[in-house]
């Protein structure tokens, strides 16, 4: 794949393909033979029961992803998730227990619990300067560790407060899930952060540079800290959306949604190494994502041959588009 | 610098990792009930040895400035291998051997070429090789099961002269033939410098991606060693995903904790291995003083934070404040 031939068909496009990043026209062009290869599979592909019910299901992905899209963004990775994301949903679920009051702060409960987890990975990557892998792994097992002895290794038995299960189950504007407008909220308010204010032209250099960004005076440990706390409190509250949904809380249910979260970022075209990529792409990568798994689910294959498939397509796609520039 | 002292400081993580170990499994075996015996060593050292076997493994590619994180998938794909083709007639089980062997190989080779000639990341290209390894390993046991050749087995896991674990006296040979012969190479030498810097190994003509290749390849062979003797201590082979992926993360910590700089071009696998032997016995710590073994996940989180965290006392050593950002 050279850039001569992507430049040369780019050239031939209208204006506004022009402009779009290979990589999310690439996603979003997989999507669609995803569901064309579907649909001759079974006409319900194509319906938009099934679409919309795939777009709820990408939506928790999608605000989980948005943390972690936040991180790659910087150059670094927060492999706290799995258990942000069961932090989250435990601890709304917990304060659930205690009276109305408990009732009523469960949901941003969660979320801080979960920004708290973050701002402990923050601290220790901006300020302690240890690596984000390192760091981000040892407050997952910390906060396993805290749930394992909180729940004394069982599943608890708290169940989610109505407000969890209506909005990730509910509709206030008929035929769209409510989890789906979280969704659009949370991209919204993303892209607005990214593209228009001061802090996300500072995430895009850090993680271009960070020597660069510190010498134009930007206060770069601030901003990596408050990503961090960022991408720990929206896994959280996809746990909490989660918990909403299953109506509890369960050990591993964060395990299923780390790989997934980096894969559906790096998908997008978001470079691994930071300073690079857009929400478009991360949202494409999430339904991409969601869309295989549904289908590979639907045809009945076995998990065996679900994470062949699944490991094989990110692997593929990315030797499409994702490749690094050959050392000269 | 006189070469004592220049040695000393190329080794401050190895030994630093030893000291830890040392100090940890004397605290271990001194509070044990049944003391320092024999049993006790072989019990650790049988535990011990999965995850420095797999902690080699990771050391390879993270001295190069990548990162494996297929290697625990590795592990459960060749034991679930094991568990099928080590058994049967003594030529059977050779055979089976080096089926197993050859395929960790193989695991390693499509994650170097994929990461080398594909120019993918590693982070993210492991991953899905991990995932793939994964399914693989399911197709091979859906349901834990299967046998081994138990002969082999114990003869491996037990001691030798009624003292000395074997599986130790099988680490050190695996030392001696893989990780000595590798590190002193051209192509060992050739991912030292690719992990230091890559442009200038890339300029001086060192065979950067050779090196690197090779140290893919053989933390897949390293990986199966150590699937190959988790199979022969459980007697089993099982798909688990909890416990790929545990083996996974731990061997990073084991890395860590061993002295082995994550940017690459610093460090060695024997400090690993020790960072690997010290990691199981904090791990351990907790049994031995009789808590209750829900709060051992908390115990080994705190004590991999405080150990990563150590690290940060370079900083108050740094002059220069730009020198924080590598």
């Amino acid at each position: 794949m050279s850039e001569t031939t992507l430049g040369g068909i780019a050239g031939r496009m209208p204006k506004f393909l022009r402009r779009a990043d290979p990589a999310v026209v690439t996603a979003f062009a997989c999507i669609v033979i995803l569901l064309l290869l579907g649909s001759l599979y079974s006409r319900s592909f194509l319906s938009p029961e099934y679409l919309l019910q795939q777009l709820k299901v990408a939506s928790f992905l999608g605000v989980i992803a948005t943390g972690m899209m936040l991180v790659i963004l910087l150059g670094q990775i927060d492999l706290s998730v799995p258990w942000s994301v069961a932090t989250g949903a435990m601890m709304a679920c917990a304060a659930a227990a205690y009276g109305s009051a408990g009732v009523a702060l469960a949901i941003p409960f969660g979320v801080l619990c979960g920004v708290a987890i973050g701002l402990v990975n923050g601290v220790g990557v901006a300020y302690l300067r240890i690596p984000s892998m390192i760091i981000t792994l040892a407050t997952n097992a910390v906060a396993q560790g805290l749930m394992v002895v909180y729940t004394g290794g069982f599943s608890p038995q708290d169940s989610a407060t109505a407000a969890m299960r209506y909005l990730a189950t509910g509709f206030t504007i008929p035929g769209v899930p409510n989890a789906v407008i979280i969704w659009a909220l949370i991209g919204a308010a993303m892209v607005f952060v990214l593209t228009r204010t001061s802090f996300g032209r500072a995430v895009y250099g850090i993680g271009n540079r960070e020597r660069a960004a510190y010498l134009s005076g930007i206060d770069t440990r601030r901003i990596v800290l408050i990503a961090f706390a960022v991408s720990g409190g929206l896994s959280a509250f996809g746990g909490v959306l989660l918990a909403g949904y299953a109506s509890k809380a369960a050990q591993s249910m964060g395990d299923a949604y780390l790989l997934p979260s980096i894969a559906a970022v790096v998908l997008g075209g978001t470079s691994i190494l930071g300073g690079r990529g857009s929400y478009l792409g991360t949202v494409a990568g999430v339904i991409l994502i969601t869309l295989l798994q549904s289908i590979l689910s639907v045809m009945q294959m076995p998990e065996a041959g679900r994470q062949i498939i699944y490991g094989v397509v990110i692997v593929a796609m990315l030797l499409l588009y994702g490749r690094a520039p050959a050392s000269r | 610098m006189k070469d004592w002292r220049y040695w000393l400081a190329e080794q401050r993580g190895t030994l630093l990792a030893f000291g830890i170990f040392i100090v940890m499994f004397a605290i271990y075996s001194g509070n044990h009930p049944a003391g320092f015996t024999a049993n006790v060593v072989q019990t650790a050292a049988n535990k011990g040895v999965l995850l420095a076997f797999v902690a080699m493994a990771q050391t390879l590619v993270v001295i190069t400035a990548g990162i494996d994180l297929s290697v625990g998938m590795i592990f459960t794909l060749t034991n679930c291998m094991a568990s099928w083709l080590v058994i049967g007639t003594g030529l059977e089980t050779a055979f089976g051997v080096l089926a197993v062997l050859g395929t960790g190989l193989i695991c390693g080779a499509v994650n170097g070429a994929i990461v080398i000639y594909g120019r993918l990341q590693p982070i993210v290209a492991t991953i899905a090789t991990g995932a793939v390894f994964f399914g693989l390993a399911l197709l091979l046991r859906p349901v834990p099961g299967g046998s081994v050749k138990e002969d082999l087995a114990d003869f491996l896991t037990g001691r030798f002269f009624g003292v000395v674990p074997a599986s130790l006296v099988a680490l050190l040979v695996v030392v001696l033939v893989v990780w000595v012969p590798f590190s002193r190479s051209e192509f060992g030498r050739a991912a030292y410098a690719a992990g230091s810097s890559e442009t200038a190994a890339y300029m001086s003509g060192v065979p950067i991606r050779r090196g690197k290749f090779l140290a893919y390849t053989l933390a897949g062979l390293l990986a199966a060693i150590g699937g190959l003797f988790l199979t022969f201590f459980t007697y089993t082979g099982e798909a688990a995903y909890a416990s790929g992926n545990a083996y996974t993360l731990f061997s990073i910590a084991a890395v860590v904790l061993g002295g082995v700089s994550l940017f690459g071009g610093k460090g060695s696998a024997i400090g690993a291995i020790f960072g690997a032997l010290a990691f199981r016995t904090i791990g351990d710590l907790l049994f031995v003083f009789d808590f209750d073994p829900l709060w051992q996940p908390l115990f080994q989180g705190v004590i991999l934070l405080i150990a990563v965290s150590l690290g940060a006392f370079a900083l108050f050593r740094v002059r220069n404040r730009l020198e924080w950002f590598l």
